[in-house]
């Protein structure tokens, strides 16, 4: 990997190779022109970067420790360590990208912040920046993912944040990001649409990535301390891929460390039944970006499923694609059931109930410790499993014990 | 020379029809071609359906829905359009978005629409620059015309550029919002129209999104060499159907009042 390398990507068109880009209609074009010409005037001003700052000290309680998983690590080899992204406020890591995504609105002028969430922590990050800022909020959810992930729902609505509920298609990411869309198209000059990860037009791939950045830099610095070395492998979960780029990005000039992408297998290999973009997708375009895209013959996005409501999207964050094809990263993917028993492993063994999303991240780790026991591999632990108690001891309780 | 280009050099006032393909039904596509050129339409802009458009309002999403679970798909579109030549004399434009057509092939997009006889394209989502670096030429050698949108948020400097690419028409987006169908003009609009007046391009330009009867489509015409009508068609094919003589009724009531 060249020094610099994320001075290097994206070019000024937005381009990881051939990956991301904006393919919109004009009238999106051109807010997100503005938006980029304003992303790169202001974040680069004193003010911005020292606000930023306080907030991430003083408001998020950064930084999030790195933790090592004594009885986890016992129990599979290897020496496992967390960065710990789920006490990051609100607990997990989107409300790194959300207070700057809020902070740029401020700037701007804008009144009200529009986003889709999947497992609703993006949402409930962003009504947590809104708050904070004295901004509106209105957050598009599909009404399956209301269903499966209700305590979002109500920390969202006490956080003073108006939850739309999304009924077309299969009722979930996908459909939730056209509905917010197409919001947000309705009065671009009092909104911004705040997006939930490293997907969608140009800047927002390269302005989340940015504001997660954050985990990285911490992480990389942690684990040295502790350590005295960097770690042989460092594992995330990709939805669309933003608490893996914050990580990754930390450490993508450091060539002997190993980075693992980790895509949800849902329950089988079937289309729809997985949300492994990377593992079965091909480029393609979807919601104004190229990537990586899960799509029939006719150029529809499939249908997605995993268990991880903020995991089930067809497409893939356009670095990801790139870092893909360049060999940088590897991708590969987990199972619903392997999440599931890495949730409760965690749980049990260390007292963290990870989110399901994470628990991905953390599966594989498992299986990366055990395969070469003397290596040390640090994970994402990108959010905190509260939203999921319910859906998971309704649905898996019983074989874990609990009646 | 291009069909289309031809309609602009000889007439003004002109009325063009949208409808998304294989809505309501996946053969109605012919039929609602043959209708909307009986009734007086000037040309007719077929939608290619796409399951995510990001510049489309509900009414046209809900056809497109429909239409994809009708099986509508490019290669359906192509063999019913084969019989293109043989059905209508109006010239005929394709609007989809990019991806659909990316799988597809884009240059065996391009070479099926000039063998059906296609004149022109409207692809939202593709970039003027990435037009001008990847598809001009290709474009061009296929006597297609790329048909250029702008907003009341397109800069002076980018309209030019996109007047000098053009070879048919300019499609003015009667606001930064999505396609849906709106009552009358407002006086923002009536400035952007007059301002994109006094510009005296060379192409000539039609006002869309938002026109549903004749009083707007005449008051477009002021400004415009015409007017395009999408999401009140639609509206029209969900409540009768695509029954010919109804078609007919709607497009002169368009047109004549
Ligand atoms: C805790 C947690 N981790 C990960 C994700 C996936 O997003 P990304 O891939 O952008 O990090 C989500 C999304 O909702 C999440 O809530």
């Amino acid at each position: 990997m060249s020094e610099n390398y994320l001075k290097k990507y994206p070019t000024k068109e937005g381009f990881y190779k051939e990956y991301g880009g904006a393919f919109l209609p004009p009238a999106l074009e051109e807010e997100m022109k503005k938006i980029t010409d304003a992303y790169f005037a202001i974040s680069k001003s004193h003010n911005f970067i020292s606000e930023l700052r306080s907030i991430r000290k003083h408001y998020q309680g950064r930084p999030t420790p790195v933790y090592y998983c004594n009885r986890l690590s016992e129990k599979y080899g290897g020496r496992i360590y967390l960065k710990r992204e789920d006490l990051n406020h609100s607990g997990a890591h989107k409300l790194n990208h959300c207070m700057g995504e809020a902070l740029l609105a401020r700037y701007l002028g804008k009144k009200k912040l529009i986003a889709e969430t999947g497992a609703g922590q993006h949402g409930v990050a962003l009504a947590t920046a809104a708050a904070y800022f004295g901004l509106e909020c209105e957050i598009h959810m599909g009404e399956v993912d209301i269903a499966k992930e209700h305590p979002n729902v109500v920390r969202m609505e006490i956080l003073g944040a108006k939850v739309v509920p999304v009924s077309k298609g299969l009722k979930t990411l996908k459909e939730a990001v056209d509905s917010a869309f197409e919001a947000y198209l309705k009065d671009p000059v009092n909104t911004i649409y705040c997006i939930g990860s490293v997907v969608g037009p140009h800047p927002f791939p390269m302005m989340v990535r940015d504001f997660q950045h954050v985990v990285g830099v911490e992480a990389r610095e942690q684990f040295q301390d502790m350590t005295g070395e960097l770690p042989d492998s460092v594992v995330a979960c990709v939805g669309g891929g933003s608490n893996a780029m914050g990580i990754f990005s930390g450490f993508i000039d450091d060539e002997e460390v190993a980075l693992y992408g980790v895509e949800p297998g849902g329950r089988s290999m079937k289309t729809g039944d997985h949300a492994a973009t990377m593992m079965k997708g091909k480029p393609g375009i979807i919601h104004g970006f190229k990537c990586y895209l899960l799509q029939d013959e006719d150029g529809n996005p499939s249908p997605v499923y995993s268990i991880a409501s903020g995991l089930d999207y067809p497409g893939v964050g356009p670095e990801h694609s790139m870092l893909k094809d360049i060999g940088r990263v590897n991708y590969d993917m987990v199972t619903d059931k392997e999440a599931i028993d890495a949730f409760f492993e965690l749980s049990r063994l260390e007292g963290i109930i990870p989110a399901l999303e994470s628990a991905h991240a953390v599966a594989y780790a498992l299986k990366l410790a055990q395969k070469d026991p003397r290596k040390s591999v640090l994970v994402n632990l990108s959010g905190r499993g509260d939203k999921d108690i319910d859906f998971v001891v309704e649905n898996y309780g019983k074989q874990y014990g609990i009646e | 020379m291009n069909k289309l280009t031809n309609v602009f050099n000889h007439n003004s006032n002109l009325l063009s029809i949208y409808f998304t393909a294989g809505f309501p039904n996946a053969d109605s596509t012919l039929h609602v071609l043959k209708a909307l050129e009986q009734g007086g339409t000037d040309f007719v802009e077929v939608g290619i359906p796409y399951s995510d458009p990001l510049a489309d309002g509900p009414v046209i999403q809900n056809s497109s829905s429909r239409a994809l679970a009708n099986g509508m798909s490019l290669k359906m579109l192509f063999d019913q359009l084969k019989e293109l030549k043989n059905t209508v004399n109006i010239p005929v434009i394709l609007m989809g978005y990019l991806n659909p057509i990316l799988k597809f092939g884009i240059e065996s997009f391009i070479e099926n629409c000039r063998q059906v006889g296609v004149s022109g394209l409207i692809i939202p989502d593709l970039p003027y620059e990435i037009y001008l670096e990847k598809y001009q030429t290709l474009f061009e050698q296929n006597n297609i015309s790329n048909i250029f949108l702008i907003t009341p948020q397109t800069g002076e400097e980018r309209i030019r550029k996109l007047d000098r690419a053009s070879t048919s028409f300019l499609y003015m987006v009667s606001s930064a919002a999505v396609t849906g169908v709106r009552d009358g003009l407002s006086e923002s609009q009536i400035q952007y129209f007059e301002r994109i007046k006094n510009m005296q391009l060379k192409t000539p330009a039609m006002v869309g999104f938002g026109i549903s009867n004749h009083k707007t489509y005449r008051e477009v015409c002021r400004y415009a060499h015409g007017a395009i009508v999408g999401s009140a068609f639609i509206k029209h094919l969900e409540t009768h159907g695509d029954d010919a003589s109804e078609i007919i009724k709607f497009v002169k009531n368009l047109k004549n009042n």
